[in-house]
């Protein structure tokens, strides 16, 4: 019943767009809004109700950095690697934090689906170097104490959480 | 001409509305004053006038009395944010928190004094600045475009309207199109996105191609890594951009029109969208604009991450529901360009200027600037310096006034100022090129800029301290191109994998005697091979750091040394027998056995063996291991 209730949802993105294939991409971002990413069945089905081919929807959905065919965790973290965040040393951002979520090789979501790590090319926020967002709220003038700080803050709360629910 | 009083009618409703506010708090709601917590502070200021029994004005309605407290877009100096200002005396309080709100509303709001400790201090003498006018950030800019942000609130239309908004827009519709491309070609106005090509002759391409559907589209993909001004200008005067499209699409005879917004910034999306939903109920735009039978309407559209959607043809491709790639040129988009009709592109600045060209005259634009380069331009100005944040100077401003006078001079990484004594300054991201000492006192234009193989770019300005290391730079760089090229033509995919393998051969110290020519003669090929811009540009900051500091170059590759020691692979690691307790911690963390010694005394690292791999300067409690 779920799946169904889940097509239903897809089948009014697309014809909230007139089933009109030149709006693909506002399409994908309505549907990984929903979904968090970008199933393959649902894919096919947008290729389908389109009338152009999976392959092409595959396509685009890979050429683009913000479309994911990988569930994400629940809380986004970016960092900046602009010029400005790179030079006032992002990298060592991006590593403090995948060492405290002990992310390694090329993982970037940690298994119990709580956290992703990726690294953006620049937020715009260059006076506030450097930079990370947490599910679009900006964290400015970062260290790498602080950056810890804020995942241990989080989990804290969502340990509580989880106490709470038991 | 119904319409035409409209305008001046909501001027007059908000004239009268305001007329007894005697008090403005106008509090930066830019994304770096945001995420300092300029909302939290927002409420703040409203809950304590409350408090105090003053009647805080947040929607300006009938009549209203009281204090007025909105929120700006972004003011430029977002590293002291929040920023709060106090109208009319224009006093500029700097990083408030909740915690100073009550302070500043006691003395300023309802006294008339100034809360020292919450204004800026100069970084030479520690004097007090209360007002921008004092504030050397400010003061040596010219703010022509960038002047309204942070003054008004950027979703309220009638406050744009108030300023004079819209009335060249409105004298555009009964013009002849001829005649407003010839005023832009006259008023000399240059794409502010990059290539610097004039923008009165790009819409007169579009423009004698034969009726029918054309579009305009606003160019706000600002993908540069340390650019913002596309964004600020969106998120703090986002109506001045649509007038700026209104007037191109009355130009060319377009009647739809897109704004290409990057998804990174979804404040500017949200504002944009709000500020074309607005324009559209009041009939600017829509099926009849200001009560004519002309139209013209927008589409807000988020990208979705592909810095190459910069690029015209591969943004058009983008709304088309393509993967973004570009198309060669000829055609060009202003003869075929979205789904397949002429389409004039403008950047986000330019179509900002565009209205304040027309409303202050073609002759005060052109009094500003240098002869080819009229007018100002946005740079963020970010790196190693006092202030960072966006900036507007003149055409022909040199970097020398820049860096000493606005940014306050170059920060070391130990904190201390030292005035214009700079290693580098990058200019135009990834397209652009490093700009060094010599160039201190070259104007920045156009053509200034061109002779010395540098370009205005979109505007970043990235200063860069001695600790810098620049063949570093140049791979981060190449990795960024690296990562966006969008695979289309082999010698930018390829190509710039391959540069940044050799980069890499420098950093990592495998480079020879071969690996400079190699990756020079590769930077040339990709520039003349490639497709478009993106890769056209992309060796541009190889070659530009080759061409100003080789020997950094050459000590990589010949003496395996890093000058500004920052590339890990080149250092070496030792120990520093008086910090050293002889612990043994880092022998057993050494993964490849390369620590020995004695307990109790100073241990040695082969550095045969050693592969710099840095865990034992993590081990180290006492910090004995340098490298």
């Amino acid at each position: 019943m779920q799946t169904n209730r889940q097509f239903t949802r897809v089948l009014d993105i697309i014809e909230e767009y007139d089933r009109d294939p030149d709006k693909l991409i506002p399409i994908l971002q309505k549907v990984q809004a929903e979904y968090r990413y970008l199933p393959e069945e649902i894919m096919t089905l947008i290729a389908t109700s389109l009338g152009i081919s999976p392959a092409k929807v595959y396509g685009v959905a890979t050429f683009y950095s913000h479309f994911t065919l990988k569930p994400k965790g629940k809380y986004l973290i970016r960092i900046c690697d602009g010029t400005a965040c790179h030079v006032k040393r992002s990298t060592d951002l991006l590593d403090a934090m995948r060492e405290r979520l002990g992310l390694i090789g090329g993982k970037n979501t940690t298994a119990d689906m709580l956290f992703t790590i990726e690294t953006v090319s620049c937020l715009g926020a260059c006076g506030l170097a450097p930079v990370i967002t947490i599910n679009d709220e900006v964290h400015g003038l970062m260290t790498p104490a602080k950056a810890v700080a804020v995942i241990d803050e989080i989990m804290a709360e969502e340990a509580a959480q989880d106490a709470k629910a038991v | 001409m119904p319409r035409q009083c409209e305008l001046t009618a909501i001027q007059e409703t908000y004239e009268t509305n305001i007329r007894n506010i005697d008090k403005r708090i106008v509090i930066c709601a830019g994304t770096g004053c945001v995420a300092n917590g300029s909302l939290k502070v927002h409420d703040r200021f409203v809950e304590i006038l409350k408090e105090r029994g003053v009647n805080a004005v947040v929607e300006l309605k009938k009549e209203a009395d009281g204090v007025l407290v909105s929120k700006s877009g972004c003011q430029g100096f977002c590293q002291m944010g929040p920023l709060v200002t106090i109208l009319p005396r224009g006093i500029l309080y700097t990083r408030v928190r909740q915690d100073d709100v009550a302070e500043i509303i006691d003395a300023s709001i309802l006294g008339d004094t100034v809360v020292d400790r919450l204004v800026y201090k100069r970084t030479d003498d520690g004097t007090s600045c209360p007002t921008t006018e004092e504030i050397p950030f400010y003061r040596r800019q010219s703010r022509f475009v960038l002047r309204r942000c942070g003054q008004i609130d950027p979703e309220s239309l009638p406050e744009y309207i108030s300023i004079g908004g819209y009335r060249a827009a409105q004298k555009a519709v009964t013009k002849d199109g001829k005649l407003i491309c010839e005023e832009m070609m006259r008023s000399g106005l240059r794409g502010r996105g990059g290539g610097g090509f004039l923008t009165g002759r790009k819409w007169e391409f579009a423009r004698v191609q034969p009726p029918g559907k054309k579009y305009i589209i606003c160019n706000g993909d600002e993908g540069d890594p340390g650019a913002f001004m596309d964004r600020s200008l969106m998120e703090g005067n986002p109506h001045s951009v649509i007038e700026g499209m209104l007037i191109a699409a009355l130009a060319i005879g377009a009647d739809e029109g897109y704004v290409y917004v990057r998804a990174e910034y979804p404040l500017a999306v949200q504002r944009m969208r709000k500020a074309v939903r607005d324009a559209r109920e009041m009939g600017i735009l829509g099926q009849e604009i200001f009560g004519t039978n002309k139209a013209f309407d927008i589409t807000v559209m988020e990208g979705a991450g592909a810095f190459v959607c910069g690029e015209e043809t591969a943004l058009i491709a983008s709304i088309e529901g393509k993967r973004g790639m570009p198309t060669p040129k000829p055609p060009f988009p202003a003869v075929k360009g979205l789904f397949g009709k002429p389409t004039i592109i403008n950047n986000v600045e330019t179509l900002s200027t565009v209205p304040l060209i027309f409303s202050e005259g073609i002759e005060r634009f052109q009094a500003m600037g240098t002869e080819d380069s009229s007018g100002t331009k946005t740079f963020a100005l970010t790196g190693h310096v006092a202030n960072t944040g966006l900036i507007e100077v003149p055409f022909g401003t040199t970097l020398r006034q820049i860096v000493n006078d606005i940014a306050g001079g170059v920060m070391e990484d130990d904190g201390t100022l030292s005035g214009t004594d700079f290693k580098a300054v990058q200019i135009g991201g990834p397209s652009g090129g490093m700009l060094t000492q010599e160039m201190l006192d070259l104007p920045l234009d156009f053509d200034s800029l061109k002779s010395v193989e540098a370009m205005v770019g979109s505007g970043g300005l990235v200063v860069m301290n001695h600790g810098t290391c620049m063949v570093g730079m140049a791979r981060y760089f190449m990795q960024f191109i690296q990562n966006e090229s969008c695979g289309k033509c082999v010698v930018c995919r390829e190509g710039t994998k391959q540069m940044l393998a050799l980069l890499d051969d420098i950093i990592e110290g495998r480079a020879t005697g071969e690996t400079l020519p190699l990756l020079e003669e590769l930077a040339w090929t990709v520039k003349k091979g490639s497709l478009c811009n993106l890769g056209k540009t992309a060796p541009n900051p190889v070659l530009s750091s080759l061409k100003y500091f080789r020997d950094e170059y050459a000590a990589h590759v010949e003496k395996k040394t890093c000058p500004a020691g920052r590339c890990a692979a080149l250092s070496t690691y030792r120990v520093v027998a008086d910090k050293c307790k002889g612990c043994g911690l880092c022998a057993r963390k050494c993964p490849v056995g390369a620590i020995s010694g004695e307990k109790a005394k100073p241990y040695t690292i082969d550095a045969e063996e050693c592969i710099k791999c840095g865990a034992c300067i993590d081990s180290c409690k006492f910090g004995a291991i340098v490298r």
